[in-house]
């Protein structure tokens, strides 16, 4: 479902991706792991067209997408920080984003699903961090799109939210969609991702499912699973 | 676009500060126009505040929509739409939200005062058109800063400096050149000179319906005989525009390559 | 015995008057022909039509009058209509058309030389070189006559009045436009020029030469080329007049070069590009002007001492006063002045700190002229500012210390 060959990309004298080759099939829920400046986001943003690579190729579905932009009408995308015109209405936002894309939405469900009705007039300026991500949520999932990008989805969230957001993600799954997801809980990876893939210093350090990585780091757990795939990745770094 | 422009006028309309700055220029032009009995008087201190502050708002506006939008401007680059339609769906509507409040300001208070029908009427829209210019041109200028800029307090400064040096620094260099180099022919240094600022540009355009378009006579026939004739209104007209299709030329030129 | 001859006499000359008509079905069909059987005391009375003659010479004391506007064309010839050398005369009521243009002597609708108690009135003038030429005159009455020129350049047209050497003349609510100078005066003494109305000549409305103890007030003078010209006159009174829309690159509403000793009163200046231009002027009391959206209200370009400014108006214009040197003799109390930013806290009406006429941009505009494009710009306005707060390159002691709040009679 999308490749992705031999990406490039560098800000000033810093490289953050390397030359990274990465194919995910479709369906399924994959997470996408490293620590903090491994290039995550910016292999995420280089897909959704929000960041420009150097060299290299993305290609989604066996068409380059690379400076295009129609692709994204089958893309959903659930940005880090909620942060949206603070003069308009929950309401007129949510209208605004259906009114973007020319295809149907689900929104009504979904706004009841996370118990926002009473907000629906509210100034998005006067809602809290919370409610703010559950509205986020509401405009990633009501389009029916193949491909699902979520980045740090449980910020803010309160536990029932929380499990809500889980359902969903699993109903999406059913339907056979390409869910990607960024996020450093990993109970949240533990019991969601169907794959991991493991970035570091902009390359692929491990890509597989869940229990692979355990069974490869010999850890039942996959936060110290995830430890130890770090400090490993030292230990060759410095006896290099 | 006009999805996105629509969705930005719309947030700017609600906000606190397009109403202060309304209001603002609805009392400056009530008290002028009402208190003051000589109404050419009137529109050439409008003409003060509105050639320094338009720019000097329009700048502000410009940055501070930009940073303050940031995130929810990548909400709307994830969706299908195309890079440059977001950015000028924007900047169309700041501009125009800050012309309506100089229009409306400017022009209930003239209405009211019932000069619709005086020979003021065109040197007023003529006052307008100039500051409908002077919003676009520099909210295009402070977009390109932004744009170019991802520190927000860095930007800030330097759209303040921008503003600055339009407003102030650049007639100061250019007042000294034309003292220091007083014995060599002027005129076509002078005409170019006025007509790289958009600010000066304005004025000049302003002043020469009013009151001075004998003066600059004064100052040799080259520049009466441009800036007197329609000729010359035109070719200013045309030197504003450029000064907004510029700004959005490389507004797209780097938008191609921007990440966000 | 010899006041009752003079009755006498005055009886039989009237008694003796009589008036020769002319017409063109009339037995005298020429004015000329009239006027060589008029004796003096005579009227000539000329019927409405359209006669062409030109060199009519008059030295009689008679009344040439037209009835209904009689039209006489000089077909562009290179001589006067009428040559007047004469005492007691009257021409009025006609139109007088076609004077050519002559390069090299001065021709006119009506000639008048070496006259006196003589009254010219009611006429017009239209494509004539010069209109009214008096030549060494003394006691004539110029009044209510119409010219209208169409001229292009300089030396191709005349002047509507043009005087040269006369006393005691009176020019009054005439009109003149499209002319070289409106009104030409040379060696004029102990004249007056009153309600004037003297627009669009390509020259001067009214220009003034080597002429003493003069008055005029009540004229307007709008639109002219240049302006009005008074120069190297004395004891002139001026009030009463307005000067307004002389614009042009070197255009002002009057402009005086060596005048002492005048007075100028009640005039209104408004929107010229130099209100009044002062060159070597001395003794001069301005007082009650009006002078209100000139480029310059008042330029001084040359030494000028002791002159007296108060109560004056100075609104709304683009500077007020420009000033050529660092030195001061003139005298500026109790004007009003729009620009005026001071307070008055005691509400006597006059401003309780001092204003400040002269702007650090007009002293920079006098050097450099393109420096004007930045007028109103906020720089200029800084400079402006800081200049007032502390004199650096402008008179310090120019200053109204009176200045009142409120304007003048308006």
């Amino acid at each position: 479902m999308i490749e992705i060959k031999n990406l490039y990309k560098k800000f000033g004298k810093l490289t953050v991706l390397e030359e990274l080759n990465l194919t995910i099939s479709k369906g399924g829920i994959f997470a996408i792991l490293g620590p903090n400046g491994s290039g995550k986001t910016t292999l995420i943003k280089s897909i959704l067209g929000m960041i420009i690579p150097n060299k290299g190729e993305i290609a989604i579905d066996g068409e380059n997408i690379l400076r295009k932009w129609k692709y994204r009408n089958n893309l959903n995308y659930l940005p880090q920080v909620a942060n949206f015109p603070s003069n308009l209405s929950v309401k007129e936002l949510i209208e605004m984003v259906k009114n973007l894309r020319p295809k149907k939405a689900n929104s009504q469900e979904l706004i009841d699903l996370f118990g926002l009705p009473p907000f629906m007039n509210k100034k998005l300026g006067n809602l809290s961090g919370g409610t703010k991500q559950k509205v986020n949520l509401v405009l990633t999932f009501m389009f029916d799109s193949d491909l699902i990008i979520l980045d740090e989805p449980t910020t803010g969230l309160d536990p029932i939210a929380l499990i809500h957001l889980k359902e969903l993600i699993s109903k999406e799954k059913a339907k056979g969609k390409t869910i990607l997801v960024t996020t450093h809980i990993m109970s949240f990876v533990d019991e969601m991702a169907d794959e991991i893939v493991f970035l570091l210093d902009g390359k692929i350090y491990f890509k597989g499912s869940v229990d692979a990585l355990k069974k490869q780091t010999d850890q039942e757990n996959l936060e110290h699973a995830i430890a130890n795939l770090i400090e490993k990745q030292y230990q060759t770094a410095t006896s290099k | 676009m006009l999805k996105i422009l629509k969705y930005s006028i719309y947030d700017l309309l609600r906000s606190r500060w397009s109403y202060v700055y309304f209001i603002f220029y609805l009392m400056l032009s009530f008290s002028l126009f009402f208190l003051n009995s000589d109404i050419d008087k009137a529109i050439i201190t409008l003409m003060n505040v509105i050639v320094v502050l338009t720019p000097l708002i329009g700048t502000i506006f410009g940055v501070m929509y930009y940073y303050s939008s940031k995130e929810f401007t990548e909400l709307l680059l994830a969706q299908p739409i195309k890079r440059s339609k977001i950015f000028m769906g924007q900047y169309i509507g700041i501009s125009l939200s800050l012309t309506l409040s100089l229009v409306l300001g400017v022009g209930i208070p003239f209405v009211i005062y019932g000069l619709f029908k005086s020979a003021a009427v065109f040197d007023f829209t003529l006052l307008l058109v100039v500051g409908a210019f002077l919003n676009f041109i520099f909210v295009a200028l402070a977009y390109n800063i932004a744009l170019s800029i991802n520190n927000k307090i860095k930007g800030f400064g330097y759209a303040i400096l921008m503003w600055l040096t339009f407003a102030v620094i650049y007639d100061a260099v250019f007042m000294g050149l034309l003292i220091h180099y007083n014995d060599y022919p002027l005129d076509k240094f002078t005409l170019i000179a006025t007509m790289l600022n958009p600010i000066d540009l304005s004025r000049i355009l302003i002043l020469l319906k009013l009151d001075a378009s004998a003066l600059l006579g004064y100052t040799g026939a080259f520049l009466q005989s441009f800036y007197g004739t329609n000729m010359g209104l035109i070719v200013s007209l045309s030197a504003l525009s450029m000064w907004i299709v510029l700004p959005i030329l490389r507004m797209s030129s780097k938008l191609k390559k921007k990440d966000f | 015995m010899k006041y009752l001859f003079l009755v006498f006499l005055t009886i039989q000359f009237s008694a003796n008057a009589r008036t020769i008509v002319v017409c063109k079905s009339c037995s005298i069909k020429t004015i000329k022909k009239a006027v060589s059987l008029a004796s003096d005391g005579d009227k000539i009375l000329v019927k409405k039509g359209y006669y062409k003659e030109t060199n009519i010479q008059v030295s009689k004391m008679i009344q040439i009058i037209g009835e209904s506007s009689p039209t006489i064309d000089g077909m562009n010839k290179t001589e006067s209509i009428f040559a007047v050398k004469a005492t007691n005369f009257l021409i009025s009521g006609f139109l007088f058309k076609n004077v050519g243009v002559s390069y090299t002597k001065e021709i006119a609708a009506i000639f008048i030389s070496k006259s006196r108690n003589f009254t010219v009135k009611s006429n017009s003038f239209s494509n004539v070189f010069f209109a009214i030429i008096l030549q060494d005159c003394k006691f004539g009455v110029l009044l209510s006559n119409k010219i209208k020129g169409t001229a292009k350049s300089e030396s191709s047209s005349g002047n509507g009045f043009h005087l040269w050497k006369c006393a005691n003349i009176r020019i009054e609510k005439n009109t003149v436009s499209g002319m070289r100078d409106g009104i030409y005066l040379e060696f004029v003494n102990k004249s007056h020029i009153s309600n004037n109305t003297s627009l669009n000549n390509i020259r001067y409305g009214l220009h003034f030469m080597f002429s003493n103890n003069n008055e005029y007030h009540h004229n307007e003078f709008k639109q002219n080329g240049a302006g009005v010209a008074v120069m190297f006159s004395k004891f002139i009174k001026m009030h009463h007049n307005t000067f307004h829309f002389n614009w042009g690159a070197a255009s002002y509403g009057l402009l005086l070069k060596e005048i002492n000793d005048a007075e100028i009163t009640d005039n209104y200046f408004e929107q010229n590009t130099i209100g009044i231009n002062i060159d070597g002027c001395n003794r001069i009391t301005y007082s009650n002007n009006h002078f209100i959206r000139n480029g310059w209200a008042i330029k001084f370009t040359g030494g000028c001492y002791a002159n007296l400014f108060e109560y004056n108006n100075f609104q709304h214009n683009a500077f007020d006063l420009s000033y050529n040197s660092r030195l001061n003799d003139n005298k500026f109390e109790a004007n009003y002045w729009s620009e005026y930013s001071g307070y008055d806290i005691d509400k006597d009406g006059i401003g309780d700190v001092p204003h400040r006429p002269v702007k650090l941009f007009s002293y920079i505009v006098n050097q450099t002229p393109e420096t004007l494009v930045l007028l109103r710009s906020l720089f200029v306005d800084i400079i402006n500012f800081s200049e007032k707060v502390s004199p650096v390159f402008t008179p310090d002691n120019l200053i109204d210390a009176r200045p009142i709040m409120k304007p003048i009679n308006q």
